[in-house]
């Protein structure tokens, strides 16, 4: 099997390469690349994110024909895909992070920052929050509800259709946190960085 | 619920651990990347390495570290010391630092914070403020403790956040290496003052010392050197008397 990291030149992303390849052993090939022919031919693809949203999709939109392929991928070939952080967030319509952004609009709903009640609740969201599975989700097979997952992010995506959400965590608000529709899996978690647990999710999504 | 965290830190020196975990099941006690697994493995919720690498030959040193560090723990890690510019923000976060902390640049050039945010996200960016007391205000200091800037930390935390820092790790300098606990005046005037995270460093003697840098210092996170060496307290020790004490940790 192949797995194809999508290295889109923006953020880091060596900590998602090193936890799936910690997982993938020699058992599944991981590729780090933003070829677009390498990505349609794989069986499944990891859209990492870090930083902004504009800037996320400023640079999928700077590698020609990277969207399209994507495109084809996800909802054409409906072939699995994970999106971490950001990379769940860009599934959405649109984002109001910095300015209005187009979204990949995979699963309709909007990105707006987290509601801290007037500086009650701190921003970003760092460290370690509780998941609340609401719906059984492939990658949460063997995971227990209320596991610990780590976060860090300061806006939240807020699907049109609640029955896409799989996991919420509880902060100044209930959070969305993941997400299913068919073929399309995100988190706002990072599942490299949240230990054992992360890893047995990553492994999940690699068994799908 | 959002747990507080507990994060072990780290001392290398030209890629060695200058103080830490004395274990007899270690094969080599000054490997960086042996001690940090065995936090991790402890239930540690973050990793830091602060490098302090006196010469500039032996700056690389810390590259191999921390690439060696991330292919083995897999919850995140802080690099700090001897960050200057966006380009070893850069090289630290391609070998798999997650977050960098910077201290003496952000004091001499504002702008590698706000520029850095900008270009890898606030969440990898963390300010390290080194204060210490001078009358009813403290003062930042610069190169280790060496330097005093003169710059009010109250006021500079603010400007920080401002540039777009993701959090602040405040060590008191009065308090640093005394065991008699943290500045939590410090503290907790500078979380009531910041909206974003605060670490707090500095003169943990005790695991009690923990509990009043959440409770009274509000610091969402605790920093910790000496009380985990040599194996004085473990990480799931500290843990579980958080717990005892009501405060939210991940267990």
């Amino acid at each position: 099997m192949n797995v194809t990291i999508v290295d889109y030149k923006s953020g880091n992303i060596s900590s998602v390469i090193n936890s799936f390849k910690e997982v993938a052993k020699d058992k599944v090939n991981i590729e780090v690349t933003s070829d677009l022919n390498k990505i349609q031919s794989s069986d499944k693809v990891v859209l990492p994110g870090q930083g902004s949203f504009k800037n996320c999709i400023d640079a999928l939109n700077k590698i020609n024909g990277l969207t399209n392929a994507l495109n084809e991928f996800a909802i054409n070939k409906k072939k699995p895909v994970l999106g971490i952080c950001v990379g769940l967030q860009m599934f959405a319509d649109i984002s109001y992070e910095e300015t209005k952004t187009s979204g990949l609009g995979w699963i309709s709903g909007n990105v707006s920052k987290i509601n801290n009640q007037e500086g009650k609740y701190k921003l970003p969201h760092i460290g370690w929050n509780q998941i609340e599975i609401v719906k059984d989700s492939k990658i949460f097979k063997d995971i227990e509800n209320k596991s610990h997952m780590y976060f860090v992010h300061s806006y939240e995506f807020i699907p049109k259709d609640k029955n896409v959400i799989s996991a919420t965590t509880e902060y100044s608000s209930n959070i969305v946190c993941s997400v299913e529709k068919e073929n399309i899996f995100g988190t706002q978690f990072h599942p490299e960085k949240s230990d054992k647990l992360g890893l047995k999710i990553i492994d999940n999504f690699l068994k799908l | 619920m959002l747990k507080n965290r507990i994060i072990p830190c780290l001392d290398v020196k030209n890629g060695r651990v200058v103080k830490g975990i004395n274990f007899v099941d270690l094969k080599d006690a000054g490997d960086p990347v042996e001690q940090a697994k065995i936090y991790s493995d402890g239930g540690a919720d973050e990793i830091c390495f602060l490098d302090i690498t006196a010469s500039n030959e032996n700056r690389d040193t810390i590259y191999n570290v921390v690439e060696k560090t991330s292919k083995k723990c897999f919850v995140p890690l802080t690099v700090g010391g001897g960050v200057r510019s966006i380009e070893d923000i850069n090289k630290l976060l391609n070998c798999g630092a997650d977050k960098v902390s910077i201290n003496t640049a952000a004091v001499e050039n504002p702008k590698v914070v706000a520029e850095s945010s900008k270009k890898f996200g606030s969440q990898c960016i963390v300010v390290a403020i080194d204060a210490k007391k001078n009358g009813d205000k403290w003062e930042v200091f610069t190169h280790g403790g060496r330097n005093n800037s003169s710059i009010d930390a109250l006021e500079y935390a603010e400007q920080m956040e401002k540039n777009g820092a993701g959090e602040l790790l405040v060590t008191s300098m009065d308090r640093d290496g005394t065991q008699v606990g943290y500045d939590i005046d410090l503290m907790s005037k500078i979380s009531s003052k910041v909206n974003i995270p605060v670490i707090a460093s500095g003169g943990v003697g005790n695991l009690d010392h923990l509990v009043d840098g959440i409770k009274l210092g509000k610091a969402s996170a605790v920093l910790a050197a000496s009380i985990f060496h040599y194996g004085k307290h473990s990480v799931k020790e500290a843990k579980d008397y958080l717990d005892s004490k009501g405060i939210p940790v991940r267990i």
